[in-house]
């Protein structure tokens, strides 16, 4: 296997008494589109939330490349290669669609921002949209928009929560497209409900049930996977121990 | 005619007329214009703090204060010129408001306004418990030395004019220039999302720190030029109505806008010099004007028009 990018070792994290994250060993191999499932609330949001810095660790370890970034602040693991585009859109609504890529594009210290603004627009189809202020735009745009921002951080690793939400079928299908063209410069870790687009573009799957790893492997795998059918159809925690 | 030409050519329009301004005003009107600029500095700082990145401080008295004080007592206690004393106050200005920052900022929202109004009643009240160093609440007369600049007297009524457009035009071009900038862009990417912001990589700690210094730089000038501009330092200058002078300013003539302040300024000036003519209750009018305001032009007059017009202004 590839050599690995990012790894956490013995994650977790608590909320109140609740472990949301609990224990979790996971490794994302470079060059790989790995996606993240699980039903509802079982903490896939927190773990890469842990792992992009947004939440701090009660417990473990995250390496990226050779470098212990546990306690390093989200902004500076952003600035080494790790981005993260929110499961509930988040961008800046006053602003032009272009100040918005632009602001990913000059954190990076690149001077050239229209030449490099344009290609992050092009690449999610939003070119004609360019001086348009970001409120907006209509909600798949908005989705597509944060995409852009994602990428005009040219990161190592893109963490992408939950990207096909809100978005229409051909869409859809453009979107798993421009997935595929980031690999293997870019790795990309991917939180996804919508299980076509999953089985479609994963090379492998880590399922999280109750904050723990319930299964991992290729996607015929997690398929033939019987703890992972009961978890989604319930009695999952019979099933996780 | 391209945005950016439209812009400076604006900017410049606006410094032109104000420079003819002064020229054409009787004596009385164009001393009330210096003392307006030299304001409009201190609300532009404080809009790049507040307008530009959303930091609703309290606190911009005590780095007004500080920038007057620094001067005014370069001149009285070791007899300093106009050139160097308000080079004091520029930098004890800036210098006030990052070891403010270091603390404040750790807070936000309400608790940063909080913090920052407790910091500069804490100024107020040193000014006054040190009253032999500072004059207390008589405050001190700025002497004839610190007044002098280039062979040029200060005190009277050309050369202040002079001194107050230049500064006023410098002050105008940088703010123009800091946010047209791409940390400019970084500034309102605080203020509209600073989570978002910091997942783009910025450290929002670090950039509101260099944003209050450079507010405060403004703040601690406009305080050294009015006091040695108008010859007179005094303790009513730290009290908080001076934190809420600035931000009625920008708020009027529009938060965010780089003219706005100055309009705002000038117009609050009118108002309160007109309302006095005719009764004692001017801060009524005032009052009663940012009602309105409120409820007809949330955004400010260069708000409204920059939503409805001008989608271009910066």
């Amino acid at each position: 296997m590839a050599a690995v990018i990012l790894q956490a070792v013995g994650v977790s994290k608590a909320f109140g008494g609740i472990r949301a994250v609990d224990d979790v060993d996971f490794d994302l191999a470079r060059g790989e589109i790995h996606a993240l499932i699980g039903p509802n609330g079982a903490g896939k949001t927190t773990f890469v939330s842990l792992l992009s810095g947004r939440i701090a660790s009660d417990a473990g370890q995250i390496v990226l490349g050779v470098q212990n970034i546990t306690k390093l602040p989200a902004y500076t693991r952003v600035q080494l290669g790790i981005a993260y585009t929110f499961q509930i859109t988040s961008i800046f609504p006053g602003l032009s669609v272009f100040d918005n890529v632009a602001l990913a594009v000059q954190s990076k210290g690149t001077r050239d921002l229209v030449d490099e603004v344009s290609l992050a627009l092009q690449r999610v189809g939003l070119t004609d949209h360019n001086a348009q202020i970001a409120k907006t735009l209509s909600y798949g745009h908005q989705r597509l928009l944060e995409l852009a921002m994602g990428l005009a951080l040219k990161p190592q690793v893109l963490i992408l929560d939950e990207p096909t939400q809100g978005l229409a079928a051909g869409e859809i299908a453009a979107f798993a497209a421009l997935i595929r063209t980031l690999v293997p410069r870019t790795t990309v870790l991917l939180i996804e409900h919508n299980m076509e687009v999953v089985m479609d573009l994963a090379d492998r799957i880590t399922v999280l049930n109750h904050g723990k790893v319930l299964a991992r492997g290729t996607p015929a795998e997690i398929r033939a996977n019987t703890a992972v059918q009961t978890a989604y159809l319930g009695g999952g925690e019979d099933a996780a121990a | 005619m391209t945005d950016t030409a439209k812009v400076w050519g604006l900017h410049i329009g606006v410094l032109a007329g104000l420079l003819a301004a002064q020229h054409l005003l009787p004596v009385y009107y164009a001393n009330q214009l210096a003392r307006i600029l030299i304001l409009a500095i201190f609300a532009m700082g404080y809009n790049i703090a507040h307008g530009y990145t959303g930091l609703l401080s309290l606190g911009h008295a005590l780095f007004f204060a500080i920038g007057m004080y620094g001067a005014g007592l370069a001149v009285w206690q070791v007899e300093w010129t106009a050139f160097p004393a308000l080079g004091i106050g520029l930098v004890a200005g800036g210098v006030s408001a990052g070891v403010v920052g270091l603390l404040a900022l750790r807070t936000s929202g309400v608790s940063f306004m909080i913090v920052t109004l407790m910091f500069a009643q804490a100024g107020y009240l040193t000014i006054l418990y040190f009253g032999t160093y500072t004059g207390g609440d008589e405050g001190f007369v700025v002497e004839a030395v610190g007044r002098q600049v280039f062979g040029y007297n200060l005190a009277h009524d050309g050369p202040r004019a002079t001194a107050a457009f230049a500064l006023f035009a410098i002050a105008l071009l940088t703010n123009l220039w800091l946010v047209r900038s791409p940390f400019g862009r970084v500034m309102v990417a605080m203020r509209e999302n600073e989570d978002r912001s910091r997942m783009l990589g910025y450290n929002p700690f670090r950039i509101k720190l260099i944003v209050l210094v450079i507010s405060g730089v403004y703040a601690g000038l406009a305080g050294a030029a009015y006091g040695i501009l108008f010859g007179y330092v005094g303790a009513s200058f730290a009290t908080v109505q001076y934190s809420i002078l600035p931000l009625l300013y920008s708020l009027l003539g529009g938060a965010g806008t780089v003219l706005g302040p100055v309009l705002g300024t000038a117009l609050m000036f009118a108002l309160i010099e007109m309302a006095s003519l005719v009764t004692s209750a001017q801060l009524l009018v005032v009052g009663v004007a940012l009602v309105a305001l409120v409820l007809f032009a949330p955004r400010g007059l260069l708000g409204a028009v920059r939503e409805r017009w001008l989608k271009w202004l910066p």
